[in-house]
Order: structure tokens, then C-alpha cells, then sequence
């Protein structure tokens, strides 16, 4: 069915909330990249058998039939990855949260939620000893604002007829029939929105600089190259909504006058490739994609590119490069992408998040925008919430909200309730915030001050079990593996920090390292060319900053409080539990175990390599690792 | 020497397309996705038809991690070390990957072409972490016994 003008969308959203509004029941099977990994493919064919074989149940899969009492839809990610398979059961405004749902359960379900009005108690989501029924009653979701991902988990991602329903392209009719370009710009810097992407840097401005370019021919262009290892919002947003972010990208073409835009999605990602290519047939099917937008002389066409595996292209340039064909290096500036990006014409770069707001301000309005987060950083952000943390996850809230809020309050605290050590903010670009940042507000700006950056919103939470030198030797050894090579500053600065590291974890560390470190750091991050060269040493310059002790420990006295780094560990067999067995003595390759057989044995740590095959092989636990 | 019917498919690739200079890379990633890995010969091929350079196609697919010239395994198992799952203590399910197929940092696949071990950056299922894909299945809260579980899972598939 063509939808060709504004009355023919209005008139097929009310077909669809009237359709959507019959159904008795809907059963909405998570289908984000987690919970597939659980498994709930196989539930979602499991209840579409059962549904399809039970008497007197009509039952629908498909977006376009009518009359049915039961759908079974695939949705985006729910949020509580870690609780997978997660399935909702809807019925009207009521809805039941189901966790860990395995084969066996979708029959009593089935029978007890969809047929009947009973709760499977032992699915629900608990937590400390209480149970809670729909997702909205859950604290991890319940103290969450959801604007970017208010639909994610809610409905059939793959439907234009369910987005269509939920106020789906409302705001690009809004736009084109009530506002005009201009308008529209003017509404997106009002809003303040700052880009999602890591820099931070106002969506309204770059739209308003590109709109007043003399070349006529300009591109829109989504980086969805989400790149940093640890998040993955972007990803759920693609996966999850992807009529979202093209509408988006179609009110920003439609304010600048473009008619050609480009979606980079990094090659890890092959359910946000195939989500986003089945959207943009489904649009061009519909005549929302293509020539002559619902009857207007706007026409815009969306391509998908896939990245191949280059962390640098989650650079503006290095991007546009690698979508023109080339390798992909970042170039001096200016000129800006703005004046001149994909293939030398003025270019808007957003990412994915950045766009996925834009429809809901556009229809509700700057001032709505602008009364959620801060003053200098408006509107929500999405964090992807992983590492040693009680509900790993994605969540969204306003800016401005304390990581204590976040970590406890939402995240439930650290895993085992063990005492917090450090949170990393913004990935291999970002830094790490302390015990005393918990109650600051975070913002682009405030995060900034401390040494770190939002990013993209990655937050990994770290507990007394992480070594943070390690952790800036890991980061940094991402960063100088994904240096293109075109400067010398990060091809080689990053290069020389690492070996260093590497030689510090090893216990091989002088204490001038810390100097060098320092040094080597600031060189880089005030020389490199370009935005991620710039931020690769901050992981180490905030660690020495936060967490100057634990270098100086592996340095001069040779340990690792976090037990990590293996060439700092000390064997040694606890006498009490040794068999005598001879087992470890005769596995060390180095010959480094001695004893009688059925006394206690002994490990030389002169000799002792720390490869910990005796750990690894005693039966009797006897081995353990000294601080 | 390839035969014909490599460079058949590869026509049909590149009309896919279009004979233009920015369709290197997407025709690379198609050619890669049906053989599992991109053979010097069909780079320069296509270099030939679009129009551009072979050292500027070798430059282009040389710079992206994802392009190989060597041929992959049936199996291609990525193991993730994005931050998530290295703090969830990834290193050693890919040592034990390394050590139960003989492969190593230098050495990726193994010499009866199933299996090849790669190490990635982020898979985006964090949540679950440390997982590891299998061909495009994501596999999630693994462990070294989990692992070698799999291992012997998938060679049993192929007895």
C-alpha cells in the first residue's frame, strides 16, 4: 500500500491503532542480539506452534491481518540482557514481564497468561525476595526516562505498521505540512541537543552551517560505526527501532535539502544491517523512501554501508573516506564535514542516538526537550551498564543524573554487593570516575572536567577484582592496534605508552615510567590529528590520576592487589589442604615444585613462571594466589 | 589458478554495485561473505572493472581489519574482548580456544580448515558477557569449559 500523501498516512495510523486496539493479546518475544544469544528464537516459534494449534485461537504473525486474538511479535531488546530470554505478555495496558523463559515454560504460560488472566510467579523479574510483574513496576526500568528507546521492547520492530501506530512519522508530516525547513532547523537548536556520539557538539549548529552552504547538493550521514568495545545502545537502537532512526535522518535531510543519505553500521552488527534493510524496503515499498515524499517535491534515498572492522571510522572523516571507497583516515580540519564531508559537499554527521530524538522534538517541541536533563546538556542519554554490576543492561536516563543513581539505584549495585572501585565512562576515549564523582551530575561538561568524556555511554563498572593499570594497558593496547597510522603522534605515541605499560604489568616497570607516561600522554593527546587520537591516552592519564598507587605498587613492589596481572602472582599451596598427590610437581614445566609424596609440597617462587597450570590442575583447591 | 566460475560470481557481484570507485568495499565484503575469505586475484579483477588501481585496492583492503587473503575456517569464532567481557575474564577462553586447536596469535586456522579463532573488539551483547560468536551466532556467558564444549559440539556435526 502506497502512502502518498498525509491523508493516507493519517488514515492507515488509524486503521492500525484500531487493528492493534482489537487484539486480546499480544506475546512480545525480545529479539535483541542478547537475548537471541539466550535462545529466543526458539521461544517465538514455540509460542507461534502453540498459538497456532490451540482451538478457538486465531493467531497472527504477520503485520497485515486482521481479526486475530493473539500476535506473537519480535521486539527490540527489553533491557535486562542478562535475565534472557525475556518475553511480555500484553493484554491492553496490562503487561507481564517474563525472565529466563525456557521451552517447557511457553505452555504454562500460555495457558495461565494468554488464555487465562493468571501470573507464572516463579518468572517474573526478583529481587530481593520481591517479585514484580510488569516491566514498569522493575527499579532498573521504572527509574529510567525513556525517549530514544521508548519504543525498543514495546513492539514488532520489523512493522511499519506498529510504528506508524505509536506516532510513527507524525513528526516528519508535522515538519513537511506545519513547519518547512527552516522551521525545523530553527526547532533543533532550540532544543540544544548535543551530539550522541562522544563530542558532544550542538546538532542544531552543524544542521544550521550546512544548510547555509552555497553547494546544493548535500548528504545526510549516520554513524552507526558504534565501535567502542562495551557499548552497544546504538546497536539496540537499530536493532530495536529502526523506523526511529530513519525518520530521523529524513527530517534532517528534509531541513538541510538532501536527498541522499548514507547509514555506517560496523560490520559486528549483522542484525542492525538486516533490521535496517528490511525498514528502508519496507519505506521504499510505501513510497516513504524514494522520489516525491507523501506527495511533496521532497525525495530522499537511504543507503546502508557496512563498516569492515576499523575502529577509526568512528571518526567523521575517516568515515566519509571509508563510504567513498578509500582506507579510513581522518584528514586535517578544516575544512569542516559541514562544508565539505562526503565527497566534498556539505555534509550533516550525526549518530544513531542523535537521530533517534529528533522525532520526538520535533512533535513535542524544544521546550519539552529542554525541560528534561541540564541546561548546558539537555535531553536523555542512553548507557549501555556492563562489568561487575548487578543488572547489566541498556538504560536511558536524563542527563544530569549521578552514576550513584545510575549504579545503585538502577544498576542494584556491584555484583555480590562488593565495594565499588571505579567506573570506566566513554570507552578506550574516556576516563575513570571515582568513589568521591558519585554525586556529581553528569554531563558532557561536568564529565569533561574530571578527565573524561560521556562518549558514546559506555559505562563498565569495576570492583576490587580489577586491576586498573590493567585496564589502561588493555585500553591502550585497543587504541594503539586501531591507530590508522597516519600521525605520528598517536602511530607512535601510542605505541611507546604500551610497551611501557606492557613492561609495568610485567613487573619490569621503572619508576620513571610514571614520567614517561605522563609525558608521552599529554604529547599525544594535544598533537594527534585527529578526535580519537587526541582522547586515546586519557584511559592512562586518568588512571595515574585516580589510581597513582597501584602503578607505583606493580613498579616497586612488584605486586597486583587485583590479582591480574599473571607475571605479579604468587603461587603458593596451602599446607593444610595439599594431598601430597604430586600431580602439580609433576605438571610445572619448570620444575619448580618440590615435596615428599603424601607430605605438603612447596612452590620455589625463584623458579616459578606463573603460568598456574598447578592451580588450574589441583583437586584439592590447595593452590591459591597471594596478593 | 581460480576457476571460471569465481569470476562469474564476481560480475554479478559487482553489477550489484555499479562499476564505481566507492564500490570497493562492499563488493570485497560480498566476495569474502561467499568464499570466507578475498583471493588476490579477484581484488585485482575487480579493481579492473571498477576503474581503480590495484595498489589502491590492495591499500584499501589491507587497511581494514576485517578483509583476509588467507582462506578462513568452516567455523569462524570470534572471541570478544570488548572492555565488558574482558573484565569478565575473556583472556582465558581464548587461550584455551588457542590451546585446544592448536592455533596461536600467528596461526588463526587450523590446518583442516574448520576452525578459525579471531579475536574481536565488541559483539554489543555486553550484557552476557564474555561471549564469543560462531559464524554470526552470538554465544552468550561463556567459560573455557564452555567452550571446549562447543569445539566438540561443532566437530561432532561434521563426523
Amino acid at each position: 500500500m502506497k502512502i502518498d500523501s498525509k491523508e493516507t498516512l493519517m488514515s492507515i495510523r488509524e486503521e492500525a491503532l484500531s487493528r492493534i486496539a482489537a487484539y486480546d493479546c499480544r506475546i512480545l518475544v525480545c529479539s535483541g542480539t542478547g537475548c537471541i544469544a539466550t535462545g529466543s528464537q526458539k521461544i517465538y516459534e514455540k509460542f507461534s506452534e502453540i498459538a497456532a494449534n490451540t482451538p478457538g485461537v486465531t493467531v497472527e504473525f504477520g503485520p497485515h491481518d486482521s481479526g486475530a486474538h493473539v500476535g506473537v511479535k519480535k521486539t527490540g531488546c527489553q533491557g535486562v540482557c542478562e535475565l534472557g530470554p525475556l518475553v511480555r505478555i500484553q493484554k491492553g495496558d496490562d503487561v507481564i514481564q517474563y525472565t529466563k523463559v525456557q521451552l517447557d515454560d511457553c505452555q504454562e504460560i500460555f495457558d495461565s497468561s494468554v488464555l487465562k488472566d493468571e501470573i507464572v510467579d516463579r518468572l517474573l523479574y526478583t529481587k530481593g525476595g520481591k517479585s514484580y510483574k510488569g516491566p514498569d513496576d522493575i527499579p532498573f526500568i521504572a527509574k529510567q526516562t525513556r525517549v530514544v528507546l521508548k519504543n525498543c521492547g514495546k513492539f514488532d520492530a520489523e512493522s511499519l505498521e506498529e510504528y506508524i501506530a505509536s506516532g510513527g512519522f507524525m513528526a516528519l508530516s508535522k515538519a513537511m505540512f506545519e513547519m518547512g525547513p527552516d522551521a525545523v532547523v530553527n526547532e533543533v537548536d532550540k532544543s540544544g541537543i548535543r551530539g550522541r556520539g562522544g563530542g558532544g557538539f550542538p546538532a542544531g549548529k552543524k544542521w544550521k552551517q550546512v544548510a547555509r552552504q552555497p553547494e546544493k547538493i548535500r548528504y545526510v550521514v549516520c554513524n552507526g560505526d558504534e565501535g567502542d568495545p562495551g557499548a552497544f545502545m546504538d546497536g539496540s537502537v537499530m536493532e530495536g527501532d529502526p523506523y526511529r532512526l530513519i525518520e530521523g535522518m529524513m527530517l534532517a535531510a528534509y531541513a538541510v535539502g538532501s536527498s541522499d543519505g548514507y547509514i555506517y553500521v560496523r560490520a559486528e552488527y549483522p542484525m542492525s544491517v538486516a533490521r535496517l534493510r528490511h525498514a528502508i524496503a519496507v519505506l521504499e515499498e510505501a513510497g516513504l523512501l524514494g522520489d516525491n515524499i507523501l506527495g511533496t517535491d521532497f525525495s530522499f534515498r537511504l543507503h546502508i554501508n557496512r563498516g569492515a572492522g576499523a575502529f577509526v571510522c568512528g571518526e567523521g572523516s575517516a568515515l566519509t573516506a571509508s563510504i567513498e571507497g578509500n582506507r579510513g583516515m581522518p584528514r586535517t580540519k578544516p575544512p569542516r564535514t559541514v562544508e565539505k564531508g562526503l565527497w566534498e559537499k556539505p555534509t550533516v554527521l550525526n549518530n544513531v542516538e542523535t537521530y533517534a530524538n529528533i522525532p520526538e522534538i520535533i512533535l513535542k517541541g524544544a521546550d519539552w526537550y529542554r525541560s528534561i536533563g541540564t541546561e548546558g546538556s539537555p535531553g536523555t542519554k542512553t548507557f549501555s551498564l556492563t562489568g561487575s554490576i548487578e543488572n547489566t543492561g541498556l538504560i536511558e536516563v536524563p542527563m544530569g543524573t549521578t552514576l550513584r543513581e545510575i549504579i545503585f539505584d538502577i544498576g542494584g549495585g556491584l555484583k555480590e554487593g562488593a565495594p565499588f572501585k571505579a567506573v570506566q565512562i566513554g570507552g578506550p576515549s574516556g576516563g575513570c570516575l571515582t568513589e568521591k564523582h558519585l554525586d556529581v551530575p553528569l554531563d558532557f561538561d561536568s564529565v569533561k572536567k574530571f578527565g573524561a568524556i560521556v562518549g558514546s555511554g559506555g559505562l563498565v563498572v569495576m570492583d576490587q577484582n580489577t586491576c586498573m593499570v590493567e585496564v589502561a594497558r588493555f585500553f591502550m593496547s585497543f587504541t594503539q592496534r586501531e591507530s590508522c597510522g597516519k600521525c605520528t603522534p598517536c602511530r607512535e605515541g601510542t605505541k611507546r605508552m604500551l610497551e611501557i605499560l606492557e613492561r609495568i604489568v610485567a613487573g619490569n616497570g621503572e619508576m620513571e615510567d610514571i614520567d614517561r607516561l605522563q609525558e608521552l600522554g599529554t604529547m599525544v593527546r594535544s598533537m594527534a590529528l585527529c578526535g580519537l587520537g587526541k582522547s586515546a591516552p586519557l584511559p592512562v592519564l586518568s588512571t595515574l590520576r585516580e589510581f597513582k598507587d597501584e602503578y607505583i605498587e606493580h613498579i616497586r613492589d612488584k605486586k597486583c592487589a587485583a590479582k591480574v596481572c599473571t607475571k605479579l602472582r604468587t603461587f603458593v599451596i596451602n599446607p593444610d589442604l595439599c594431598q601430597g598427590c604430586t600431580k602439580c610437581a609433576r605438571n610445572c614445566p619448570v620444575n619448580a615444585i618440590s615435596g615428599e609424596k603424601k607430605k605438603p609440597h612447596t612452590i620455589d617462587p625463584k623458579k616459578c613462571i606463573k603460568c598456574g597450570t598447578c592451580k588450574d590442575n589441583c583437586k584439592f583447591d590447595a593452590i591459591y594466589i597471594e596478593a | 589458478m581460480l576457476d571460471q566460475s569465481y569470476y562469474t560470481k564476481t560480475d554479478e557481484i559487482i553489477e550489484r554495485y555499479g562499476k564505481k570507485a566507492s564500490s570497493l568495499i562492499p563488493i570485497m565484503q560480498d566476495i569474502q561473505e561467499v568464499y570466507r575469505y578475498l583471493p588476490g586475484e579477484l581484488l585485482e579483477y575487480v579493481a579492473g572493472q571498477i576503474g581503480i588501481k590495484e595498489a589502491k585496492a590492495y591499500s584499501v583492503a589491507t587497511f581494514y581489519e576485517n578483509f583476509s587473503f588467507e582462506e578462513k575456517g568452516k567455523y569462524i569464532i570470534k572471541v570478544c574482548d570488548g572492555t565488558a567481557c574482558h573484565v569478565r575474564k575473556s583472556t582465558p577462553i581464548l587461550e584455551t580456544m588457542f590451546k585446544e586447536l592448536g592455533l596461536s596469535k600467528k596461526k588463526h586456522t587450523t590446518d583442516d580448515m574448520m576452525f578459525t579463532v579471531e579475536m574481536v573488539s565488541c559483539l554489543g551483547a555486553c550484557g552476557l558477557a564474555p561471549t564469543m560468536m560462531v559464524n554470526e551466532e552470538v554465544h552468550p556467558k561463556m567459560s573455557p569449559e564452555k567452550a571446549i564444549d562447543l569445539i566438540q559440539e561443532l566437530r561432532g556435526e561434521n563426523r
